[in-house]
């Protein structure tokens, strides 16, 4: 195929990019995204496309519009009358924000994880079955094993095996977010959102958070937010950099923390501001 | 004197004042519930819990208006809990920034400040007058009206306090509204909607004007939906009106006897509250 260097869209460019670095094609594509809360614009057409399970993550100085974007990913911006979004989000090649598609749906197929543990009022079994009863009907023993399933991906079966009953509100600030990411991946979704899911945390939770994102990768394509350079570099595999509603830079983590080819990004990581 | 000392004695001013202040409403307070007790229970006895109204020799009780005065709350509260939850969930969760909600709410604060004899004139006008006669039915109405505006007002103000974060978290499962609010919503704000309306309904029990053009009181047991009931305003009102010392003595003790039961429950309320949060 020939193509004309300037034919070549910026989406096209970081499509490309992550084919050639990764193996992996895209999971999710961001296409000329533009989004508004009323009057203010927040992300400038950003184009970028999210590999299939590896772990993307995205950093920039609060404020950069990259927790935004992750709402956007699973339209949680829907429950908010006055932000839009302009432009196209593919997840498997299919518009989430088109006209006709449920936000329901695609909640259940992009899962996400907030900065605060949110366990529901209620028994940790429940807490982890509230979402598989939405979707599915499961036999006891179906529900039964798929709870020890997911919270033992979720690295906690060992630690509420014996008191699943008991609310989950009594769970340490680390427990209610494995838990939160145990009730997340067990409604199966393809994508896992992760927002600053371990700064409310410890530094031992975030270890074992941070464990627990490397083995989900090979089952989820995830994407996380953070704040914490060290964490973008120790668990992704893409990174991208955003500054003032931009994505100013897009590449291999390793790529983005040794070489940035961007000023911006270079003085971003080496903590000249942000 | 510089700023410092100054600012100083100024704090101590201010202090003597809002504590006099405290204490003179505590003081009001205190006279009305010593007076109460003191008078009340002259007449306070077993026997008003047994038996009906009687002659105004003193020998009959309250038992009458006091399961009047429970049937109509208990009634009111069925039809307007229900009513004011589903409303004011809607305020919360559906109307936040719609002008239907804003006029609702709006409506709302008013029927919460409006006269409660102006209610008792309107269900009069509505559920007595057309069907001929006082009746308990039209009483509770008149009380659910009472309460309807606390309970809205409650249930928006419980679901607010729910973290939004919680609610995303609901959502982010692909959950939809409905389910949202019924399983998440409702459960974490569960201890002060049900907080609100034990409040609404304590303060339908001690309502009198909504009750004396609607279910007018009767001295005798009723019933009977249709027919004018008992209750325990309508009787404190009747008999501290009348020139029988004992039937007088008869009201301070009816006023005791609501005055002791909207006490328990706050009290209950305040230990549902307080075990919810626990939990």
């Amino acid at each position: 195929m020939n193509l004309n260097p300037s034919d070549i869209t910026p989406a096209m460019r970081s499509t490309l990019a992550h084919e050639q670095i990764n193996g992996a094609k895209p999971k999710i594509q961001v296409e000329n995204l533009n989004f508004f809360y009323g009057d203010n614009q927040a992300l400038h057409g950003i184009d970028m496309a999210i590999p299939e399970k590896r772990v993307t993550a995205m950093i920039g100085p609060s404020g950069c519009g990259k927790s935004t974007l992750l709402r956007v990913l699973n339209r949680m911006y829907d429950l908010y009358p006055g932000q839009r979004a302009q432009g196209r989000v593919l997840l498997d090649g299919e518009d989430i924000l088109a006209k006709g598609v449920r936000a329901t749906t695609v909640r259940t197929r992009v899962g996400m994880v907030f900065q605060k543990p949110t366990p529901f009022p209620m028994s940790i079994w429940d807490n982890i079955a509230y979402g598989i009863k939405l979707h599915e009907n499961l036999s006891k023993a179906d529900l039964e094993a798929r709870i020890e399933w997911c919270l033992t991906k979720a690295a906690i079966w060992t630690e509420v095996k014996d008191r699943l009953n008991r609310s989950a509100i009594g769970l340490s600030g680390g427990q209610q977010q494995r838990l939160c990411i145990a009730r997340t991946i067990a409604v199966k979704p393809e994508v896992v959102l992760l927002d600053e899911p371990t700064s409310a945390l410890d530094p031992i939770s975030t270890a074992r958070i941070e464990e627990l994102i490397d083995e989900l990768k090979s089952e989820f394509t995830i994407v996380i937010v953070t704040h914490n350079m060290q964490q973008a570099a120790r668990c992704s595999d893409v990174t991208g950099f955003f500054l003032l509603g931009k994505l100013i830079e897009f590449e291999a983590t390793n790529d983005i923390f040794l070489s940035p080819k961007q000023q911006k990004t270079q003085d971003y990581i080496t903590g000249r501001f942000g | 004197m510089n700023r410092f000392q100054r600012r100083l004695a100024f704090d101590a001013t201010m202090q003597v004042i809002a504590t006099g202040l405290a204490l003179i409403a505590l003081a009001m307070m205190a006279w009305i519930l010593v007076t109460l007790v003191v008078k009340g229970a002259n007449a306070l006895s077993l026997r008003i819990f047994w038996l009906p109204m009687g002659p105004p020799d003193g020998s009959g009780g309250l038992a009458n208006a006091i399961v009047g005065s429970f049937i109509q709350v208990m009634i009111a509260t069925a039809i307007a809990a229900p009513v004011g939850v589903l409303a004011g969930t809607y305020l919360s969760e559906m109307g936040q920034s719609s002008r239907f909600g804003a006029s609702v709410r709006f409506i709302n604060d008013v029927l919460l400040s409006a006269p409660s004899i102006l209610i008792g004139l309107f269900v009069y006008d509505i559920a007595v007058r057309p069907f001929g006669g006082y009746s308990a039915i039209a009483g509770s109405l008149a009380l659910s009206i009472v309460i309807l505006p606390v309970v809205v007002r409650s249930t928006e103000d419980m679901l607010r306090l729910v973290p939004g974060s919680l609610r995303e978290a609901a959502f982010a499962l692909g959950a939809p509204q409905w389910k949202v609010v019924t399983s998440v919503l409702w459960r974490a704000g569960r201890a002060g909607i049900v907080t609100g309306m034990l409040l609404a309904l304590a303060r339908a029990a001690g309502e009198t004007a909504p009750l004396i053009f609607t279910s007018l009181g009767n001295g005798s047991w009723s019933f009977t939906l249709t027919e004018p009931m008992g209750s325990l305003p309508a009787a404190i009102y009747q008999y501290a009106s009348s020139s029988s010392q004992a039937w007088v003595d008869l009201s301070w003790a009816g006023a005791l006897v609501i005055t002791v039961g909207v006490l328990v429950l706050n009290i209950v309320s305040r230990v549902v509250l307080a075990g919810a949060g626990r939990k």
